[in-house]
């Protein structure tokens, strides 16, 4: 769906002529845009969600427990989306799970980003004995299912957000660390970086300034990639009861206790999963997007 | 060839040590006491202490430790399972066959529907099947799927009451495993609807373990076809007046299967890390539950054995892929 009608090559110039020429091919995808919309909704509802909430995300109302949506005949026009089973307005508390959400996915994929090019940098520059052991330990964190790691790691440091979010990012890491290292090895013998060296740059500015613009194509889809992965591991590992702890409104942690109501009241379960989804959705669209406008191999196809 | 396995096999060996590392360390640096999550007891006097640290083995230098380890777990000794007091190597045993079924046919569901809707979508490119297909592709991709399986029990168990909430069985058959599969020792036990009853229970599972390697096998089928499609002895096929379905079927398939078996095999890993959700939601008694469980237990032992072992099959499973892939693409050969 990403590919449409034939692509016009645009020439423009001008102080945002990248950024243009960016913005041509990207909106060349209606998903893409789509999955953008929805992307800035969410960070907007995440913002000003203590404004936008009907209710306190934690507040029980005891008399109301298990309320049907609004639009059920049992339902209460109150509770929009209905109660969970202690009485907590579910619009509400979806509503602050956004913030949980993007927060996991944005904190994630800083850390992995950050570290992943780090270790890349390093590795792909330097090669020799520090690129053998770095790409070593990439590897053996890649032999391990990401999930299954990221469950044996919240056991050793504990449950919680934050535990969960740095295991999370240490499942992701490698693959920023590969790619950073490979598009550096690429580059580092080109004529531009030898230029730099001789005109006296140390390492440090050509690792930075020299090499590291010339691979962020890549480095930026993946983010994307991992933006979604964080936030699909995170709510897998609060359903399993080890990521964000009650009563936190993180949606994942939402559907921990959901599956004894899934008789009962079926709305319980199904609203926080299709936050999930859609949320996951419009940031695979965005990366879907941002691969084809970046990726010049791909471009024409 | 045997250089290619050889050369894979040599890369192998730090990464088999690391995780043998990784597996021994994992036990030392639990909160706490690790002699006593190892024990499984609390609250111990000091003699009991001693006994244990020595039972365990930490009264010795940490090398000596591994070494051990290393040892114990080369003649299949594990451990033995804090919460059911049987050696771990018996209890993966049993689980394990479990585990294998469902994957299998997970991936045997996401192969069938996959192929074919990546085919069908890159000879229709750019129309509305194309868009729905592949719309529907990032949906599965983007699947939390502990949800899925939750609302396909709501709508399918709950609600037209067809497909059972959880088990690999109805309890009224008992027989004993024979393959461990049991779809195989249903009908070899010969008892009456045992086998149906063992489909119905695995239809679900399976659809929810598989969506996730449906969506990517048919979005790689895709791509991989369009860029087959776009070489010149496809474009030579046509010319020589070929029908469409012969140069799809013969010329352009084989070719585009070759990085999508690849894609098949690295999904080993999506499927383990999808059988410990699945497995939890549809109460399926496999490896992934079995982890699952054992973490809520503090069954350490088991936890310890499980991620050494997991991570070897898969490890495993990937030197196969690598090699099959060598075998169908000489240019790999050579690199």
């Amino acid at each position: 769906m990403t590919d449409t009608t034939e692509i016009v090559p645009v020439v423009s110039t001008g102080r945002f002529a990248g950024l243009r020429e960016f913005w041509h091919y990207f909106s060349q995808s209606r998903g893409a845009v789509l999955g953008l919309v929805v992307f800035i909704l969410l960070i907007l509802v995440a913002l000003f969600a203590p404004w936008i909430a009907p209710h306190d995300p934690t507040e029980q109302y005891k008399q109301f427990f298990l309320a049907p949506p609004a639009w059920d005949p049992g339902g209460n026009p109150q509770f929009l989306l209905g109660t969970d089973p202690v009485g907590r307005d579910i619009l509400s508390r979806l509503i602050h799970g956004a913030r949980f959400s993007l927060l996991i996915g944005a904190m994630v994929v800083v850390l992995s980003v950050v570290g992943g090019i780090v270790l890349g940098l390093v590795a792909g520059y330097f090669r020799g004995w520090v690129d053998v052991v770095i790409m070593r330990v990439m590897d053996l964190i890649l032999a391990f299912p990401p999930l299954l790691l990221a469950l044996v790691l919240v056991t050793v440091l504990g449950p919680g957000l934050v535990n969960a979010m740095l295991a999370i990012a240490l499942t992701l890491q490698p693959y920023f660390a590969r790619l950073v290292r490979g598009s550096v090895m690429a580059e580092r013998n080109r004529e531009y970086v030898t230029s730099a060296r001789l005109a006296g740059a140390g390492h440090f500015r050509l690792m930075l300034v020299t090499i590291l613009p010339n691979c962020l194509a890549p480095i930026i889809v993946q983010a994307t990639l991992s933006f979604s992965d964080a936030i699909l591991n995170a709510a897998a590992l609060g359903f399993l009861g080890l990521g964000a702890q009650p009563p936190t409104p993180e949606w994942g942690t939402m559907l921990a206790n959901a599956r004894e109501f899934i008789q009962r009241a079926p709305w319980v379960v199904t609203f926080p999963g299709l936050c999930i989804l859609v949320t996951v959705l419009a940031i695979n669209l965005i990366g879907d997007g941002l691969r084809d406008a970046l990726d010049p191999k791909l471009k024409r196809s | 060839m045997l250089r290619y396995i050889l050369n894979k096999l040599a890369l192998i060996v730090p990464t088999l040590i690391g995780i043998t590392i990784c597996a021994f360390g994992f036990v030392r640096l639990l909160p706490g006491d690790p002699i006593l999550a190892l024990a499984g007891e609390h609250g111990v006097t000091p003699e009991r202490y001693e006994q244990l640290k020595v039972q365990f083995g930490f009264d010795r230098p940490i090398w000596e430790q591994y070494g051990h380890y290393i040892w114990d777990a080369l003649h299949g000794d594990f451990g033995v399972s804090i919460s059911t007091h049987r050696p771990v190597v018996t209890e993966f045993l049993a689980l394990f066959p479990a585990t294998v079924e469902l994957s299998l046919c997970a991936i045997i569901f996401a192969i069938l529907l996959g192929i074919p809707a990546g085919i069908f979508a890159a000879t229709r490119r750019g129309t509305v099947v194309d868009q729905g297909l592949m719309g529907t592709a990032l949906v599965g991709y983007s699947m939390p799927i502990f949800w899925w399986g939750l609302l396909l029990i709501i709508f399918f168990s709950g609600y037209l009451h067809w497909t059972p909430v959880s088990g690999r069985i109805d309890v009224q058959y008992f027989f004993k495993p024979v393959t461990g599969f049991m779809l195989i020792d249903s009908l070899l036990s010969g008892q009456k609807g045992a086998f149906h009853s063992v489909v119905m229970h695995l239809i679900l599972p399976t659809i929810v373990l598989g969506t996730i390697p449906l969506a990517v096998i048919a979005r790689q089928t895709r791509s991989a076809m369009l860029e087959v499609m776009g070489e010149d002895y496809v474009r030579t096929a046509r010319a020589k007046g070929l029908k469409a379905r012969r140069v799809i079927g013969l010329h352009a398939l084989r070719n585009a299967l070759i990085p999508v078996v690849t894609t098949i095999g690295l999904q080993v890993g999506v499927l383990l890390a999808g059988a410990i959700l699945t497995e939890s939601i549809f109460a399926w008694p496999g490896i992934g539950k079995w982890m699952v469980d054992s973490i809520y237990k503090r069954d350490y032992v088991v936890v310890q054995a499980g991620l050494l072992l997991i991570a070897l099959i898969v490890m495993g499973v990937n030197l196969l892929v690598d090699v099959l892939y060598a075998v169908v693409n000489p240019r790999i050969r050579v690199q």
